[in-house]
This record gives structure tokens, C-alpha cells and sequence, in this order.
């Protein structure tokens, strides 16, 4: 399902959808079958829990970070730098971690012309556990407003429905029936399901995504 | 068993608020508790309420005191400096002994300081939240599903005792992510009798008032708050003891620091080191009796806190400086880390073996 990717792939959804850690899984993945990656956090809107927090990893993995200024400082200026322009169509795989909503989606448009250049993929990430988006019909306004606020259409739905370390495989299960209804709705397909590693051998299915969760709390281990 | 969904600790606080009954919040945005107004401002509208983002802190606060002295559930939330600007609103609510709840999502301090998350206003909010001999009661959670079960406690007691309530956390609380689920409560109106709701001529019409103009009357005023105070104080205090009843260390931390602590506590557990945890949750009124219990076994005490301290001394005072009480901390937005916790253990203990 990845080899579906292009060189472009831009994560956007609603606030708390998981988002950030499914970029990072995105680009993990990638890295390890070889690409030169960029992962560019772009949200705005988010002041903690962010893809700045991952530099070491990354740095270690050979990831190439883009991250705003100021991220996990303790100044609240979301300033972007100038380097995601000069990386996007330079041959690497670029992974964009958007902020969330329409909100966070503004300064993804900003970028719109240079990315409608060549293909891009541009993944939906919905978690159907979280409050405002527990149903496929409250999922699809976000995917529109997203839409509209970027100047860019959604390529794919991803699942990436979760209830933190509480998630049961009938939990997955559920979430995929109504994944499922989402791409019927909007009529995007859905790429796959994004479940925690050790929950993923209980799903023998083709169309999941097995995910490390790296966004935590200091206190989980 | 009601639906298990995922939550920012700030949207649980605004949903759970929604839930008890309040239909009013005036809000200013500030990092990091800004989720909770835009939440506020999704949802309100959805139920009837009123969201209304006033023009800074000052007069947020102040609709506050107007919807609390109508007589409606009212809440305003904001984050260290915004809570600063509030103090003056604050004590003119307990003057008038109006109830409300308030939300301080703390980050770094003094002065605007920073944006990530701190522990620093302890003080402000058990000792001094606004001018003049005044309490409220302080609130601090650990996790996103207690913010929930303590947001609808604190509406009933804050019309309890006709005073404002708040719910102290810390931006790892109000930014992370956990599953929550939702009681299922009727929300019964208290009877307010007191209310300056219209008085329609069948009664004598009701004052918000904290101006008296003989000092003997304020006095008097202020003494029989202070006896509520004393009956808080006596039947209020929550706090959760965590493998105490045997330990030769206690660690005392609240809210996200007791998380940290609680994670360094087991380790320390399974490596054959007794360590205990008591974490208040009521901070105004102090566990003292909760913490004195836990502590009986202790031969030393060790608080952790994102701040300088502020809560030792609380522990010292209710400990009567009877054991060696110790301090790891962290401020201005660093967050300690289990593995410091546990290295402080451990030291603690190795000294008290000698």
C-alpha cells in the first residue's frame, strides 16, 4: 500500500487525530526501505507534543527535520522557515505534518502552487475515538474545510483510530466499518489502518499499517 | 458503561463544564489552555449556552462575577499571567461570596515566562488568589479522566460553600491526550436564594455586594467565612494514597508531577526500595491528615514539583518537621523525569541506611 506514495505526502486532519505520529511512522518506514527523507512539521496551532521533540531520533534514523523556529521553545511565535520550499521537488521523499482543522490547515495553502506542480499525496487521518469526529457524517465537514483551507484535495483516508493504550483489536475492528463509510461519503479511498504494533498480529489483514507510538507522556514507558 | 472516547485534557474540561450544567463561559485565549475557550466556542452554541470571548482577562473575570451573581452555573479559564490579571475578579467573587469555577492551565512564570508547562502558581492559588483574608478551593487532578469528575464536584461545591472553585493543572494536562469516559449525572439546580435574578416584587431584592462601610461589619463578614473555611477544611480534603502503607520514602507530588513520581515509585517498588506516593488533590484545603497517615512509616519525605518548592513548606507544616523533607524540582517549563525521581530515591535511601 505504501509504494502508492508519491515523493509529496502531506498529513492533514482534525485536531488530535495523530497526525504527528503517524508522520513519524511514515517517515521511519520510508527511511528503512532506503529514501532520503524530509519530515517537515507545519503546525501552528499545536504548542507541545510536537515533531520538534523527535530531533535525536530522526538525527540517528537519517531523517532530515524541517521544524518551525521556535517549536518546543518557550516562545508562542509559529514561525515557518524557508526550507520546506527548497526541498519540495529536489528528489527526496517529503513528509508534511500539518497542524490540525482548517486552522492549522491556512499554512499548508501557503505552499499550494508549488505542490500542485508535480503528484502529491495528501493522506485524511481521522480517529473516529475522538470527540468531534466520532461518526463517518461528523468526520467529512473536517475533510472538506481542510480542503478549502489548503487549496489542495485529499488523495487517501487513513485510520488511525485509537484509544491510546486502551485500544482493543474489536475497537480496530469497529473504527474500519465506519473508515470504510468515510471513503464512501467522500469518495476517497481509504490507504489503511494505522494500529499500534503489538495490537497488529491480532489483525491479519492486508490493509493495516503497524505503528510505534512515539508521541507519549514522560511517564509512559 | 458509557463511551470511552479520546481527549485533550483542556477539551475533557470544557466538555465535563458543559455537562455539569454551565451555560456561561467568558474566556481570553492564552497558551497553553486555548483549547478549552475553542471548544467553548464550538460547543455553547450547540446547547443554548453563551461563549463569549471577552476583551482581555480582566473582563472576562468580571462577566464571571455578573453570571455568578445571577445565579447561573459561570466559568472563565485562562493560564499563569491570565490568572494574574484575574485576582482582582477573583476576590470580588469572594467578597460577594459568589460560586464559579476558574481554570489555571499553569506555564512558566514569573512574567510572561513561557509557554510549557509549571507548577509555579501553587502559591498564588492556596495562599493568595486575590487580595484581603480569602480562600478558594484549589483543585489539581492527575489525570484527563479526574479533571472530568472533578469539574462537576467542583460546580456542586463551589455553590456549596458560595465560593470559587479551581481546577489547577499544568499544560502537560491540558495538552495530552488520554481516554475518558462521561458520567451520567442529572444536574439538580441548588436553590439560590441569594440570587440578583429579578425579584418580579415577591421579595426583597438581592445584592452582590463586597463594600461595607463599618469595619465591624466586615470583620464580621470575614469571620464567618472564615468558619466555612474551618468546615472545608475539616470535611473537603481528597487525596490519594499509593503503596504508602509500608514505605520508608514518601514522594507528595500533584497533577502531572505525580504522574512522574508514580512511574519512579514502582520502579523504585521493583527494585526492592519501599517507596510510597501521596498525591493531594485538594491543595486548598491541604490533606494534611491523608498526608500525616502516609507518612507514618516514611523516615524521609521528598516533594517533587515543577516549581521552586512551593508546596514543602505545606508538607513541613503538616509533618510538624518531624522527618527530613526533601525537595526535587524543576521550573520555568522543564519537566522532571522518572528516572530523576528514582536516582533521588535512591540517594535518599542510601543515606538514611547509613
Amino acid at each position: 500500500m505504501l509504494n502508492r506514495l508519491t515523493d509529496t505526502i502531506i498529513v492533514a486532519g482534525h485536531y488530535g487525530s495523530g497526525k504527528t505520529n503517524l508522520s513519524l511512522n511514515l517517515a521511519l518506514r520510508l527511511r528503512n526501505e532506503g529514501k532520503p527523507v524530509t519530515l517537515c512539521d507545519l503546525d501552528v496551532v499545536n504548542p507541545y507534543f510536537r515533531t520538534a521533540d523527535f530531533r535525536p531520533m530522526a538525527e540517528e534514523k537519517g531523517i532530515h527535520l524541517i521544524v518551525p523556529t521556535f517549536a518546543g521553545s518557550n516562545l508562542d511565535v509559529p514561525a515557518l522557515t524557508g526550507e520546506l520550499d527548497a526541498r519540495l521537488g529536489k528528489g527526496d521523499c517529503v513528509i508534511i505534518d500539518v497542524g490540525g482543522d482548517d486552522d492549522g490547515a491556512y499554512a499548508l495553502g501557503r505552499y499550494a502552487p508549488k505542490i500542485l506542480q508535480r503528484p502529491y499525496t495528501m493522506l485524511f487521518v481521522v480517529n473516529f475515538f475522538r470527540y468531534l469526529t466520532r461518526t463517518p457524517e461528523e468526520a467529512a465537514p473536517y475533510l472538506a474545510d481542510i480542503e478549502a483551507a489548503s487549496r489542495l484535495s485529499f488523495t487517501h483516508i487513513v485510520n488511525n483510530s485509537n484509544l491510546a493504550g486502551q485500544t482493543t483489536r474489536q475497537d480496530v475492528e469497529e473504527s474500519i466499518r465506519k473508515a470504510k463509510e468515510l471513503s464512501r461519503l467522500t469518495g476517497k479511498p481509504l490507504l489503511f489502518t494505522a494500529v499500534r504494533e503489538d495490537l497488529a498480529p491480532s489483525l491479519p489483514r492486508e490493509d493495516i499499517f503497524p505503528v510505534g507510538v512515539y508521541v507519549k507522556t514522560l511517564w509512559q514507558e | 458503561m458509557a463511551e470511552r472516547i479520546l481527549m485533550k485534557g483542556n477539551e475533557a474540561i470544557a466538555e465535563a463544564a458543559i455537562r455539569a450544567g454551565c451555560r456561561h463561559f467568558f474566556g481570553y485565549p492564552i497558551t497553553p489552555q486555548t483549547e478549552v475557550s475553542a471548544y467553548m466556542a464550538k460547543r455553547m452554541p450547540k446547547v443554548g449556552g453563551c461563549f463569549l470571548q471577552a476583551e482581555s482577562e480582566i473582563a472576562a473575570i468580571n462577566m464571571v462575577v455578573g453570571a455568578a451573581a445571577a445565579g447561573v452555573r459561570a466559568m472563565t479559564s485562562s493560564s499563569s499571567p491570565g490568572i494574574s490579571l484575574k485576582t482582582e475578579g477573583i476576590s470580588y467573587l469572594i467578597g460577594c461570596d459568589l460560586p464559579c469555577v476558574i481554570l489555571n492551565i499553569q506555564r512558566g512564570g514569573p512574567g510572561l515566562g513561557g509557554i510549557q508547562p509549571s507548577q509555579a502558581d501553587y502559591n498564588q492559588a492556596t495562599k493568595a488568589p486575590g487580595h484581603g483574608d480569602a480562600h478558594i478551593l484549589v483543585f489539581a487532578p492527575a489525570t484527563v479522566q479526574e479533571m472530568v469528575t472533578c469539574i462537576f464536584d467542583m460546580f456542586d461545591l463551589a455553590e456549596k460553600y458560595r465560593m470559587p472553585a479551581m481546577l489547577l493543572g499544568d499544560g502537560l494536562l491540558g495538552q495530552m491526550m488520554e481516554p475518558v469516559e462521561f458520567p451520567d449525572i442529572q444536574i439538580t439546580p441548588t436553590e439560590k436564594p441569594w440570587a440578583t435574578c429579578g425579584h418580579q416584587n415577591k421579595r426583597k431584592h438581592n445584592i452582590a455586594n463586597s463594600l461595607y462601610l463599618q469595619p465591624d461589619q466586615l470583620e464580621q463578614k470575614n469571620r464567618e467565612r472564615f468558619q466555612r473555611y474551618a468546615q472545608i477544611q475539616a470535611t473537603e480534603t481528597r487525596a490519594e494514597s499509593f503503596e504508602t502503607e509500608d514505605c520508608d520514602v514518601l514522594v507528595v507530588a500533584y497533577g502531572a508531577s505525580s504522574r512522574i513520581a508514580r512511574s519512579a515509585v514502582m520502579t523504585a517498588r521493583a527494585q526492592g526500595l519501599k517507596a510510597g506516593l501521596l498525591r493531594p488533590i485538594t491543595l486548598w484545603p491541604f490533606p494534611k491528615e491523608e498526608l500525616r497517615k502516609a507518612a507514618q512509616t516514611a523516615k524521609n519525605v521528598l516533594v517533587v514539583e515543577m516549581s521552586m518548592g512551593q508546596m514543602v513548606e505545606d508538607v513541613k507544616l503538616a509533618l510538624e518537621f518531624s522527618k527530613p523533607i526533601h525537595f526535587l524540582g524543576h521550573t520555568g517549563g522543564v519537566v522532571p523525569t522518572p528516572a530523576e525521581v528514582l536516582n533521588q530515591l535512591k540517594t535518599i535511601a542510601g543515606g538514611a541506611a547509613q
